[in-house]
């Protein structure tokens, strides 16, 4: 459903754009690394040179997706960039410490289980998503 | 900080829509504002006093001078 708004203030226009754009990169980006991580074993059986070339093309893509993010973090007006800023600081603090302590488990043998990236990235997408919903709450 | 931004819009029979508009941020910055949630940087605060004609101090109050 398009809003109307859109049309008439320059700003959702182009931040709409700057969303869009982000949104194809990480998807590209998710691609990418779905075919660098399956495809060695399913697609060309681990030939080195290919798998060396996904794995750049993910990195390269993984590039493009970061500098989309930066454009969309730049183009949102100073009251959304501000609920992002605070989304992302809090992510970074909450992904430092629990993701060292998570590690620290393990060593010192509190949890039986090998500490896996991906409860990471989770949790710190998980903390992003409540922070940003809990700023717009806040200015709402 | 307080701010006469509602009033005068509602003189120029804008909506919040049509100001945020105006000054290219999304209607709910503005919204924020009027509320007294968010202050807007020096930039968007010049922006509102272009755009209404005023000095700044005359739509934005600092609430230790009010």
């Amino acid at each position: 459903m398009s809003n109307p708004e859109t049309k008439t203030n320059p700003h959702y226009a182009e931040s709409n754009k700057n969303t869009t754009r982000l949104g194809l990169w990480t998807l590209a980006w998710l691609i990418t690394l779905a075919i660098a991580a399956f495809g060695p074993k399913l697609i060309w059986n681990f030939h080195t040179a290919l798998t060396v070339l996904a794995v750049l093309i993910n990195l390269a893509v993984g590039a493009r997706m970061i500098f989309a993010n930066k454009q969309h973090l730049q183009g949102l007006d100073e009251m959304h960039q501000k609920i992002f800023l605070d989304a992302a600081a809090l992510t970074l603090g909450v992904g430092l410490v629990c993701g060292v302590s998570y590690e620290l488990f393990e060593d010192i043998k509190l949890i039986q289980f090998e500490p896996s990236i991906s409860h990471l990235v989770v949790l710190m997408s998980l903390t992003f998503l409540a922070a940003m919903v809990g700023g717009h709450r806040k200015y709402r | 900080m307080k701010n006469r931004l509602k009033v005068l819009r509602a003189e120029r029979d804008w909506t919040q829509a049509e100001l945020a508009a105006k000054l290219a941020v999304s209607r709910q910055t503005v919204n924020a504002i009027e509320k007294g949630k968010f202050d807007p940087s020096l930039p968007l605060a010049f922006k509102a006093a272009r755009l209404f004609d005023m000095a700044i101090e005359d739509i934005f109050q600092d609430d230790a001078t009010t």
